[in-house]
């Protein structure tokens, strides 16, 4: 019994989580392609738009939701639905701290832990690749036909360099539950090196976390990517004759697969929930970086870009000191900073989704085939086998 | 609680199982195939093989069933138009039906196959990839490597035969 009312307490707070990150990652993403080209991005609705996710969520749930007469019904109403299922289901596996007491009842921060969790994670990205072709092919138009065999392609060729990715880092780990790979890569060597996988004996996976990374964008459907929407070829490419809350299942997943990858990247090569630093200097660096943060808010407040910023920037130095505060009290530290160091490592993986995609252009088709096949899938199995025969030496 | 999830995913394996047949349209048969394997890997989960639960599920749900749907998209088959059934099949079809169920059931209820005692889910831990992994490489090496170089053959043959088709 207990097991369960705690599950669902997890399962309550992850979804929670998840769900706002999303709805705030679309809006940090706006807020960042605007000011790489030096726009503002959205500023109308709350202060700094932070209120617009939810606008969007009004919107979209408020929009007329137009059933095409042509479209296989059933198959049509399928697609989106898998595609939310499928991108929330992998969150579930994700470990995002170590194991806690609160008020005397142990358990790990994870809604479970499967012993075959990357495996689990690899077959829910395998599947996830009928969302798009049942859409596109549901549909009952040509761009979304286009649109979902692109995808398809793209999402089965990306695989195999992800995939191979994925194994080197188990080799290292000898385990393929998340939370074991996690442990094997705590400590540092020479006491200020952190083992994390990236920089781990006997063969860094610095290669395999580039290629990791280029094939989660890939898998994503991200740019410079995201040919099964390219928008000024294939109008909206595979949810095309999608509308209103169908459609917003489909922007869901996009962000929901986005975060579920980033978690993956962490704890495969960045070491999970575990610090840059060894312990007694980690514990303070989020309560430093608060300040920082703080004063640099008091400062632009004092010098404002504009005038709605006087009033704004105060209170959210405000806020970052009481966050400071909160991060320094040695109780809640146990909790939190295993959290922060996962969450900024996640958050620097997004961003980096972000930043690519305000700067770099689209692949032509052609091009991403000729990549994943010629390059990508060789120097992954090549990492793999190095790493093997280094494993097997050493 | 387990045997709860046998009885829900053993129903929709069989129910989906017969979709496969009787559905008119290929994309619907192929969507109940997926179906299908998706229960069968909830019952390797249920008896213990994790490991071989989500290999099913990526290798044929995720690998093969993918394959088939790109075949179907690309040709865009539409529903199937039911021909003139054949004299062989209207006759033999019943009689072959259940000799062929007959046949099962003696092979499973008599002495061909030993009888190793009642299953009982969650009772069996050697389905972890570790156990698998040791077996592949100590028991069922020869099997393993025999198999290896079998796929090997026919991606070779793959090569080959896409060559042919390009030149």
């Amino acid at each position: 019994m207990n097991f369960f009312v705690v599950s669902l307490i997890k399962i309550v707070i992850v979804f929670g989580v998840l769900m706002t990150t999303l709805a705030y990652l679309q809006w940090i993403e706006r807020k960042v392609l605007a000011h790489i080209q030096v726009r503002t991005g959205p500023l109308r609705v709350g202060p700094h738009g932070l209120m617009q996710p939810l606008a969007d969520v009004f919107k979209l749930l408020t929009k007329e939701d137009l059933f095409p007469p042509q479209v296989n019904r059933l198959v049509y109403l399928l697609a989106p639905f898998l595609a939310v299922c499928l991108a929330l289901i992998s969150i579930s596996i994700i470990p995002f701290g170590p194991e806690i007491n609160i008020f005397g009842v142990r358990t790990y921060m994870q809604i479970s832990d499967l012993n075959v969790g990357v495996l689990f994670a690899l077959a829910v990205s395998a599947l996830s690749v009928y969302a798009v072709a049942l859409a596109g092919w549901s549909s009952n138009n040509k761009y979304s036909l286009i649109g979902g065999l692109r995808g398809s392609a793209q999402l089965i060729s990306y695989e195999l360099p992800l995939t191979l990715a994925v194994a080197a880092p188990l080799l290292l780990a000898n385990h393929l539950s998340f939370r074991a790979i996690s442990n094997s890569q705590s400590g540092y060597y020479l006491g200020f090196i952190p083992r994390w996988n990236i920089f781990q004996m006997p063969f860094p996976q610095i290669f395999g976390f580039i290629i990791f990374m280029i094939a989660a964008f890939a898998e994503t459907n991200r740019l410079p990517f995201d040919l099964p929407e390219a928008e000024n070829e294939l109008v909206a490419g595979f949810h095309t004759e999608y509308s209103s809350m169908k459609f917003a299942c489909f922007f869901m997943s996009e962000y929901a697969n986005m975060i579920t990858i980033s978690c993956i990247a962490t704890l495969l090569f960045l070491g999970g929930w575990h610090p840059l630093f060894p312990a007694p200097y980690s514990n303070y660096i989020p309560s430093i970086l608060l300040v920082l943060a703080a004063i640099l808010l008091f400062y632009r407040a004092v010098l404002p870009a504009r005038v709605r910023d006087r009033r704004t920037f105060p209170v959210f130095g405000i806020a970052a000191l009481i966050l400071a505060v909160v991060f320094a009290i040695p109780i809640l530290q146990i909790v939190l900073i295993p959290v922060f160091w996962f969450a900024s490592k996640v958050g620097i993986f997004l961003f980096t989704y972000i930043w690519v995609r305000g700067t770099l252009p689209r692949f032509r088709y052609d091009q991403l085939m000729h990549f994943a096949w010629t390059f990508l899938f060789p120097f992954a199995l090549l990492n793999l086998l190095l790493t093997a025969l280094f494993v097997a030496l050493f | 609680m387990d045997t709860v999830l046998f009885i829900v995913f053993a129903v929709i394996a069989v129910v989906c199982a017969f979709n496969v047949v009787l559905q008119k349209h290929p994309i619907a048969s192929a969507l109940s195939l997926i179906g299908v394997m998706g229960s069968l890997a909830v019952l390797y989960l249920l008896l213990g093989a994790e490991f071989i639960a989500m290999t099913q599920i990526i290798v044929y749900s995720g690998a093969v069933m993918v394959l088939f749907v790109l075949v179907i998209m690309l040709l865009n088959a539409g529903a199937e138009k039911p021909s003139g059934k054949s004299w062989f099949a209207q006759i033999a079809g019943l009689p072959l039906l259940l000799g062929f169920v007959g046949l099962m059931g003696f092979l499973i209820r008599g002495s061909v196959v030993p009888w190793t005692g009642a299953v009982r889910f969650g009772s069996w831990a050697g389905g972890t990839a570790q156990n698998i992994g040791r077996l592949l490489f100590t028991q069922y090496l020869l099997p393993f490597e025999v198999v290896s170089i079998l796929i090997l053959i026919a991606i070779l043959g793959a090569v080959v035969l896409g060559q042919r088709e390009l030149d």
